[in-house]
């Protein structure tokens, strides 16, 4: 067990960005939140899997909606404690603790807040180790864990508790209140107990994460290149430096997908690159060859600052890096794979791990 | 003609222009009470041409006063927050992200109440009129005239910030109120931000910009004037007193615009030396490119278009220390004509070893004969590396591009930037922040959530060109000049409907007479 102090936030606001692979929104807004909550109510105790107990329940925290309407309506606050009771009274037994449900944006620091508010510890871990577009996208769901009963409130007071098949019909549902929420809702889903998470969620990602934005604030201290610490801290390979050139936005069964260009600078003169995102970075290709795809994270980063850029940023005339590496191991499990392989986001390519594709 | 005049913290620079002809220039230490330095200035461009005074068709104001006050903390007033938006956003409160001294110098006042929007207009609660008459009346309890009002997206719908504007003036007759929709973008904390810094600066504003007034009263000058905005366009002196907030940052924009248009060049390196900073920009396509990241103002976070530059701490009045050898970043700023060595100071400065090299020759050199020749090579040397730094960490490539010297302590700038494809220092450089006064433009923008389910894209792109457009004209622009020079969509990810968020900015030439 540890404590987490507001000092910690703000890097783990950062890691997690990179984590996010462009997804999740901003995370300055739970930056804020977590800091305030943590001022109020005192540090947030962050426990190891192995500090509790195997029948405890865990129930993690998370938003859903649109990230650029989470910068106008802010939380209340209320919205996700609201949710995590009521799902804890719906399942007949209190939760011991939360977590994130993915890494990145915001919903890695969410739970913060929420610990924070109800006096409960949180879990060092999390079910993505990066952040996906839908629900089910989970190393919980590789493992049979259903996502509902979840619970989703708004900050008008509204709860709705779902049961589903399984998780698949859950990012259905969801998506459609999410809706009449005023595309912004607070969940708490996908409880489970201690024993389960033990082997089904990636543990120690808050300090991960923590890891890799004290390393990112340390190098701009030291005037080192913020781009090359966060590539050795996650072990990734650079795939580009360049000026983004251009971006082709597009709505596509609901889902915000686009296409971003880039023209190569310094070592990348002379070539160009694609990126494809739906709410996350998903394939990467350069000259043409791909270089990078899910469920291999793929994360563009400012060129100066290594400020992680979120996909609704990017931005023609911008400079970034783009950086690739590994997905959790799990990720890479037949299971994993048949979850969140390249072809099921409709890329007609086989994948390849990121550290094969450059190991040549 | 024109006169284009800028108010930097050090210096007041005026130029008089006819067409894109420079008539004449001056340069005037900054006064405390802006109208003399002012009056000095336009003195100064007028006397040199001997023009009439009718001749004059406008006049251009770009100043730092105000970014000054709220970096200094100085000059601003309490100031009141409503923000209507209740169930929501109770968890980050107005000023949540400030400084604590700066919030404690406005008074850290702030109400929420009911009433906000949803994205697609509907109402996140009922307006709730007694509740904002009850506000208001604490609001007049402490004897705070400076009031904000902020609506969850108010930007989408005005009507409950209007409201309680409305309600507000009622209760408090003299109250000045700033609306965050009339300011700022989508994301509820940055524009509420501004609207915050902008109520606690009218004060201010009026008094400088009726000094400004003064000032051209004085010198019998007829014209209109405008102050310049961020984005290198104009609005009117009546609609600055307003917006003070609008003018943040626009000293950059106008010194990297006025270097484009003195060098004719579109893709350059700026190099723009001051006093105490120099500051590096970068243009592209003669406009300066625009910071991908939030900016920070005084400290606080605010989403303003921003020309994207980064800064050093050496000017023509930074101090030399030896023992280690170190320029800046402490500066003489103003005072450099009275504290340097050469004009019988006793600081030594960048520009008294400048003199002692013997490539310029200003006011005494023989004050600095004693200097010696390998303290003279240290500091250059020392000037040339920051400079160097500074240059390559704004480039895009390792590409040789130009390089455009300007502002008052350009002759610090003796050798060519590494990475320079050619040195330009353009006639009138040390007052090319005036000229870009002189030759700003005004724009219009707008920025709203569509919902693709009730109109097709094309419609909706169509409708936020014409806003930007309509506000451009309303904003001064000859209508036949509008272009649309910008227009940027986000797709709502996560959202049925098919909401989609769209920005157009569109510039147009400043209509005459």
């Amino acid at each position: 067990m540890r404590l987490l102090h507001e000092q910690n936030i703000e890097d783990i606001a950062l890691g997690a960005a990179v984590l996010g692979t462009g997804g999740g929104g901003d995370p300055y807004i739970g930056k804020v939140m977590a800091r305030e909550a943590i001022r109020q109510y005192g540090p947030v105790e962050l426990w190891t899997l192995d500090e509790f107990d195997d029948d405890d329940l865990i129930v993690p925290s998370a938003g859903i909606g649109a990230p650029a309407v989470l910068t106008e309506k802010l939380p209340s606050g209320d919205d996700m404690i609201h949710a995590f009771k009521a799902l804890g009274k719906y399942m007949g037994k209190p939760p011991r603790a939360t977590m994130s449900i993915e890494a990145g944006g915001l919903n890695s620091i969410m739970p913060i807040y929420v610990a924070a508010r109800l006096q409960i510890p949180m879990l060092d871990s999390d079910g993505m180790g990066r952040a996906f577009p839908e629900i089910q996208l989970t190393i919980f769901t590789t493992y049979g864990i259903s996502a509902t009963p979840l619970a989703m409130a708004d900050e008008r007071g509204n709860t709705v508790i779902m049961e589903t098949i399984d998780n698949y019909w859950t990012e259905r549902f969801a998506r459609s209140v999410v809706g009449d929420m005023g595309a912004m809702g607070m969940m708490a889903l996908y409880g489970a107990t201690i024993a389960q998470l033990k082997e089904a969620s990636l543990p120690g990602t808050i300090t991960y994460a923590e890891d890799i934005g004290r390393t990112v604030r340390l190098a701009r201290i030291n005037e080192e290149s913020p781009v090359d610490a966060v590539r050795e801290a996650v072990g990734g390979f650079l795939i580009f430096t360049g000026k983004i050139t251009d971006v082709d936005r597009r709505i596509e069964g609901g889902w915000n997908l686009g296409d971003c260009k880039m023209e190569g600078v310094d070592d990348f003169a002379g070539r160009n690159l694609l990126l494809n995102f739906q709410n996350e970075h998903l394939a990467v290709r350069v000259d043409g060859e791909f270089a990078a795809t899910v469920p291999d994270l793929i994360t563009v980063l400012d060129i100066d600052t290594g400020e992680p850029i979120t996909t609704e940023a990017l931005r023609y005339g911008m400079r970034v890096a783009v950086i690739a590496f590994p997905c959790h191991e799990k990720w890479r499990t037949p299971a994993g794979l048949e979850l969140a392989n390249p072809r099921y986001f409709g890329y007609d390519v086989d994948y390849i791990p990121v550290e094969e594709r450059y190991r040549s | 003609m024109r006169i284009g005049i800028d108010v930097g913290g050090t210096n007041t620079d005026a130029v008089l222009m006819d067409g894109t002809t420079v008539v004449s220039s001056t340069k005037t230490p900054t006064t405390p009470n802006v109208t003399d330095g002012i009056t000095t200035a336009l003195r100064g461009v007028i006397d040199e041409s001997g023009i009439d005074v009718s001749a004059i068709d406008g006049v251009m104001i770009g100043t730092t006063h105000f970014t000054n006050a709220v970096v200094e903390r100085k000059h601003l007033t309490e100031t009141a927050c409503i923000r209507l938006g209740l169930p929501a956003t109770v968890c980050l409160p107005p000023m949540v992200d400030w400084p604590d001294e700066l919030r404690d110098v406005i008074g850290g006042h702030y109400y929420l109440a009911h009433g906000g929007h949803e994205f697609d207009g509907r109402e996140i609660s009922a307006f709730d009129e007694n509740e904002i008459r009850g506000i208001a009346q604490q609001i007049a309890d402490k004897g705070i005239k400076a009031v904000a009002i902020s609506s969850v997206f108010s930007p989408v719908n005005t009507v409950f910030e209007e409201q309680a504007a409305a309600i507000v003036q009622d209760v408090i007759p003299d109250a000045s109120l700033t609306l965050s929709s009339s300011i700022g973008r989508i994301g509820l904390l940055e524009r509420e931000n501004a609207a915050i810094m902008n109520a606690c600066l009218r004060e201010l504003a009026i008094r400088t910009i009726e000094g400004f007034k003064s000032a051209l009263e004085t010198m019998n000058i007829d014209a209109p004037f405008y102050m310049s905005q961020n984005d290198g366009t104009l609005m009117n002196a009546d609609f600055a007193k307003e917006y003070p907030v609008l003018t943040f940052a626009s000293g950059p924009t106008n010194s990297m615009r006025g270097a484009a248009f003195l060098s004719g060049l579109k893709d350059a390196i700026v190099v723009d030396v001051g006093g105490t900073t120099t500051d590096i920009g970068v243009l592209q396509h003669g406009f300066p490119r625009v910071a991908a990241l939030a900016v920070d103002i005084g400290g606080v976070r605010t989403n303003f278009r921003m020309p994207d530059t980064y800064s050093i701490g050496l000017g023509g009045g930074s101090i030399i220390s030896t023992d280690p050898l170190q320029v800046g970043p402490q500066s003489v700023g103003y005072e450099l004509t009275t504290k340097g060595r050469i004009f019988g100071g006793d600081v030594l400065t960048t520009t008294d070893i400048i003199v002692a090299s013997g490539k310029e020759d200003i006011a005494d050199q023989s004050k600095v004969a004693d200097v010696a020749a390998d303290l003279i090579a240290g500091v250059e040397d020392a000037i040339e590396e920051m400079v160097n730094i500074a240059v390559d960490r704004m480039k895009t490539s390792a590409t040789p591009v130009p390089v455009i010297v300007v502002g008052g302590g350009s002759i610090l700038i003796q050798r060519d930037v590494a990475g320079s494809s050619e040195m330009v220092k353009p006639d009138h450089y040390p007052v090319a922040n005036a000229i870009g006064a002189a030759i700003a433009q005004v724009g219009g923008e707008c920025d709203r959530i569509f919902s693709l389910a009730e109109m097709n894209r094309d419609e909706a792109l169509e409708q936020a060109k014409a806003e930007a457009s309509e506000k451009a004209v309303a904003a001064g622009a000859d209508a036949s000049s509008v272009e649309i020079v910008e227009v940027e969509e986000v797709p709502l990810a996560y959202l049925p409907g098919n909401a989609t968020r769209i920005m157009v900015k569109a510039v147009g030439n400043l209509k005459e007479g």
